[in-house]
C-alpha cells in the first residue's frame, strides 16, 4: 500500500508548490508589475489542468480490470529482460 | 495600466480645442492611440461636412500616389520598407505635397506617351523592314534583279510564251503589307471567296516576334502580298484588308528602290531604338527618385486624411472659435491623453490651451483590453468567438492556458511536441529580427503572429506526451514496467497471445506506473480498447471541469454587477442542473476508478447504461446475498452484472438528483421574465403617478 502512494504524494506537492505557492511567490516578487494576474492565473490554471491530467492516468490504471493481450514471444523476451 | 481581469474602465470625455490648434492635437491623439471618437454629426451628409474639401484634396493626391505605385510596380521596382512612421505634416506642407505628386505624375504621364509614340513608330518601321526583305526574297526566286516587280510578278504567273509579248501583256497591280498570324487562314479563305480567285497571295513569317506598342505583348505577325488586276479588285483587296486590320505598306517597283529603301529603313531603326533606350533610362531616373520617398508619402497622406475625417466629427462652436469633441478613452489613460493634447497645442503655437473634460452618461460605453505582445493573440481568439460587453470578465486570460492544455490534449506526442515547442521558441527568441524582414507571405505571418501559442502547445505537449507515453510513436520505460507476466514455457508454447490477468500479473504492491500510460500497453493488442476507455472518461473529466469554470465566471460576473436576480434564477439553476447530472457522473468515474478490482469485475457497473437508466428510471436490484462491499477476501459475487445497482440506495439517490435537475428547468425558463415584467410594469406606474 504505501509504495503506491509516493508517486500521488510527490506529484500531487510538486503541482501544489507550482499553483498554490509560486503564485503567493509571484504576489510579492513582481508587486508592482502589471502582469502580475496575468502569471498568477497562468500559474494556477497550469497546476490544475496538469495535477487533474495525471491524476486521472494514474487512477485509471489503479485497478485494472483487463489487461494486455501479449504475443508469446514478446512475453518470452519480458520474462527475460524485466528482472 | 489595467488588468488583463475584466474590460478596462472607460470615460466619456469632452475636449475643447482651438480652431488653430485642433489638427495639431488630433494629430497627437492619433499618435497615441488611446481615444475613441464619437461622432456628433451622424445625420451631416459626408459632402455637407466642414473638411470635405480637404479630404477630396487628400483623395487626389492618393490616386496620384496609387498611379506613382503603379509605375514602379511595372518596372518590377520594390518600395523598401525603412520602418519609419513620419507624423502628419501641417496643412500648409499639403500645398508642398500636392505639387510635388503633381510635378511626379505629369512627368511619368508625358513619358509614358513619349514612349509609346516611338514604339508605334519602332514597330512600322520593323514591319516595313520585314515587308521589303520578304519581297525582295520573293522576286529573287523568280526573276533576275533588274526586273521590276510587276515583270517578275507576270513571269511567276503567266509561264507560257504568250506572256512575253507585252501587247497582251495586263497590267498587274500589288499590294504588300503585314497581318498577325491568326488571321491569316480565315484572310486566304475571304480573299479567295470575294475575289473569285482571281489575285494571287503569298504569305511569308516573321521570324521573330514582334512588340505591341500598347500592352508590350510579343505578337507573331506575317508578310503578305497580293497581286489583282483591274481597279475593282484593287477597291476589294483593300476593303479587305482594313477589315483585317492588316497594315499596308508602300513597296517600291524595282528592286533597286527597294534595297535603298531597305538601308534607309534600318538606320531609322537603329536611331529611334538609341531614343527609346534614353526614354526608358529618363523614366527610371524619375521613378527611381521617387522611390525612396514614396512610402513616407503614402503614410503621411493616410494620416492627413485620417486627422480631416475625425474633425468633420467634432462640433464647430462659432461663437468661441473651436471645436468640441467627444471621446471615449479608458480611465488609466486620461493622463496621457491630457499631456498629448497640451503637446500639440504646444506645438501649433496657439496660446489657449485645449480642455479636457470628463462627462457622465448612462450610455453603455465600449470593450477595451489592454494588450501586450504576448496576451493579443489569444484576445483575437476569444473576439473571433464574439467581443464581451463592458466590464464583463474576459475570457481571454483563461484561454492562454485552457487553449493550449486542450490541445495538447488532442495532440499528445512526446517528440513532435518537442519540435513544435522548439520552433515557437525559435520565434519568440528571434523576435524582432524577424519582425523587422517584414514579409509579403500570409501564412508565415500567420505562424509568426501565433509565436506564443504555439510555444504553449508544444509545451503542454511535452507533457501530455509523456502522460499518454507517446514519444514519435513509441513508449518511454523509465519507471519499470507494474505488469510482470509469469507463465510456463508449454504455455507459452501452446498459444499464440495471452491476456494477462490483472489478479496475478498486475503488481498491486508498487502500484500503476507512477507517471502516464504503463509502456507495456504499447506492445498489445487491445490497446486501443484501453485507451479509448481512457480518453473518453478523461474527456468527460475535462469537458465537465472547464464548463464549470465557464458558470463560475458568470457568478463572478453577476456579483460585480450587483444582480441577485441572475443569481437566483441562472446561475443556481445552472450549476445545480450541472453537478446533478454531470458532476454526479464525474464522481462516478472517480469512484469506480477507486473501488472496483479486478477481484469485483463482473459486478463492475457499465457506467453508461447506469447513466441511461437514471434517466429512464429503470433499476435492476441486486440479490439479498449481494455484499455492496468488494475486496479480495470475499471470492467473486454472484447475482450482480454491469447494470447491476452498486451501492445502497443508489436507485433513490439518483432518483432525487434527477427530479432536482428537472426542476431547475421551470426555474431557469419562468421565473426571471415574470419577475423581470412586473418591475417594468412598476416602473411605469410610477411615471405615470409622478
Amino acid at each position: 500500500m504505501d509504495r503506491k502512494i509516493i508517486p500521488a504524494v510527490a506529484m500531487t506537492s510538486i503541482w501544489g508548490f507550482v499553483g498554490i505557492v509560486a503564485p503567493i511567490f509571484v504576489q510579492f516578487c513582481m508587486r508592482g508589475s502589471p502582469n502580475k494576474g496575468v502569471v498568477q492565473v497562468m500559474l494556477v490554471l497550469t497546476a490544475a489542468c496538469c495535477w487533474l491530467f495525471w491524476l486521472c492516468a494514474w487512477m485509471f490504471q489503479l485497478n485494472p480490470l483487463i489487461g494486455p493481450s501479449l504475443e508469446t514471444n514478446f512475453i518470452r523476451y519480458i520474462q527475460e529482460e524485466w528482472k | 495600466m489595467g488588468s488583463v481581469f475584466r474590460s478596462a474602465e472607460m470615460s466619456l470625455c469632452q475636449i475643447f480645442l482651438q480652431s488653430e490648434a485642433a489638427y495639431t492635437c488630433v494629430s497627437e491623439l492619433g499618435e497615441l492611440g488611446l481615444v475613441q471618437f464619437k461622432d456628433l454629426n451622424p445625420d451631416v451628409n459626408a459632402f455637407q461636412r466642414k473638411f470635405v474639401n480637404e479630404i477630396l484634396r487628400c483623395d487626389e493626391m492618393e490616386r496620384k500616389l496609387r498611379y506613382i505605385d503603379k509605375e514602379l510596380k511595372k518596372d518590377d521596382m520594390k518600395i523598401p520598407d525603412t520602418g519609419e512612421n513620419p507624423k502628419a505634416p501641417a496643412p500648409k506642407e499639403m500645398v508642398d505635397l500636392e505639387a510635388t505628386f503633381e510635378k511626379i505624375e505629369s512627368e511619368l504621364r508625358e513619358v509614358n506617351t513619349n514612349a509609346e509614340a516611338l514604339r508605334r513608330n519602332y514597330l512600322e518601321l520593323s514591319e516595313l523592314k520585314e515587308v521589303l526583305k520578304k519581297t525582295q526574297n520573293f522576286f529573287a526566286e523568280h526573276g533576275e534583279g533588274h526586273h521590276t516587280i510587276v515583270d517578275d510578278a507576270q513571269n511567276a504567273l503567266v509561264h507560257d510564251e504568250m506572256a512575253t509579248t507585252s501587247a497582251t501583256a495586263v497590267q498587274l497591280g500589288f499590294v504588300a503589307g503585314v497581318i498577325p498570324r491568326e488571321k491569316v487562314p480565315a484572310f486566304e479563305r475571304l480573299l479567295w471567296f470575294a475575289c473569285r480567285g482571281n489575285v494571287f497571295l503569298r504569305i511569308d513569317e516573321i521570324a521573330k516576334p514582334l512588340e505591341d506598342p500598347v500592352t508590350g505583348d510579343a505578337i507573331f505577325k506575317c508578310v503578305f502580298i497580293i497581286f489583282f488586276q483591274g481597279e475593282q479588285l484593287k477597291l476589294r483587296v483593300r476593303k479587305i484588308c482594313e477589315g483585317f486590320r492588316a497594315t499596308l505598306y508602300p513597296c517600291p517597283e524595282s528592286s533597286q528602290e527597294r534595297s535603298e529603301m531597305l538601308n534607309g529603313v534600318s538606320t531609322r531603326l537603329e536611331d529611334l531604338n538609341t531614343v527609346l533606350h534614353q526614354t526608358e533610362d529618363h523614366r527610371h531616373r524619375v521613378l527611381a527618385n521617387c522611390l525612396k520617398e514614396i512610402r513616407n508619402w503614402i503614410i503621411k497622406v493616410k494620416k492627413i486624411k485620417a486627422i480631416y475625417h475625425t474633425l468633420n466629427m467634432c462640433n464647430f462652436d462659432v461663437s468661441h472659435n473651436s471645436l468640441i469633441a467627444e471621446c471615449w478613452t479608458p480611465v488609466s489613460a486620461l493622463e496621457n491623453v491630457q499631456q498629448a493634447l497640451s503637446h500639440g497645442t504646444e506645438l501649433s503655437g496657439s496660446t489657449v490651451p485645449s480642455i479636457l473634460h470628463r462627462m457622465h452618461t448612462k450610455e453603455t460605453p465600449p470593450t477595451f483590453f489592454h494588450t501586450n505582445k504576448f496576451t493579443k493573440v489569444f484576445q483575437s481568439i476569444v473576439h473571433s468567438y464574439g467581443i464581451a460587453s463592458y466590464q464583463e470578465v474576459n475570457p481571454a486570460l483563461y484561454t492562454i492556458i485552457t487553449f493550449p492544455f486542450l490541445f495538447a490534449v488532442m495532440f499528445g506526442d512526446l517528440g513532435h511536441g518537442f519540435i513544435m515547442f522548439l520552433f515557437g521558441l525559435w520565434m519568440v527568441v528571434m523576435e524582432k529580427k524577424l519582425m523587422s524582414s517584414k514579409s509579403d507571405n500570409e501564412i508565415w505571418n500567420m505562424f509568426f503572429g501565433g509565436r506564443y501559442i504555439i510555444m504553449l502547445m508544444g509545451l503542454f505537449s511535452v507533457y501530455t506526451g509523456f502522460i499518454y507515453n507517446d514519444a514519435f510513436s513509441k513508449s518511454l520505460n523509465m519507471f519499470g514496467s507494474s505488469w510482470h507476466p509469469n507463465y510456463s514455457e508449454p504455455l507459452l508454447d501452446s498459444v499464440e497471445t495471452l491476456v494477462l490477468d490483472p489478479e496475478y500479473e498486475f503488481d498491486n504492491v508498487t502500484g500503476p506506473y507512477p507517471f502516464g500510460l504503463d509502456p507495456i500497453w504499447q506492445a498489445s493488442k487491445n490497446k486501443i480498447t484501453f485507451t479509448n476507455s481512457f480518453k473518453m472518461k478523461l474527456s468527460v473529466i475535462l469537458g465537465i471541469g472547464q464548463m464549470l469554470l465557464g458558470v463560475m465566471l458568470s457568478l463572478v460576473n453577476h456579483i460585480y454587477f450587483r444582480n441577485p436576480l441572475n443569481i437566483f434564477t441562472e446561475f443556481i439553476p445552472e450549476i445545480v442542473f450541472l453537478l446533478c447530472l454531470f458532476g454526479y457522473l464525474v464522481g462516478l468515474i472517480f469512484f469506480k476508478w477507486a473501488t472496483f478490482t479486478v477481484h469485483c469485475s463482473t459486478c463492475a457497473p457499465s457506467l453508461l447504461i447506469h447513466f441511461i437508466n437514471m434517466f429512464l428510471f429503470s433499476y435492476t436490484m441486486p440479490n439479498d446475498n449481494f455484499n455492496y462491499q468488494c475486496d479480495h477476501t470475499n471470492p467473486k459475487l454472484t447475482g450482480c452484472k454491469a447494470t447491476t445497482v452498486f451501492y445502497r440506495y443508489q436507485n433513490y439517490a439518483q432518483i432525487a438528483l434527477v427530479l432536482g435537475a428537472v426542476l431547475c428547468i421551470p426555474i431557469m425558463l419562468c421565473i426571471k421574465p415574470f419577475v423581470l415584467r412586473a418591475r417594468h410594469n412598476r416602473k411605469i406606474r410610477v411615471s405615470i403617478e409622478s
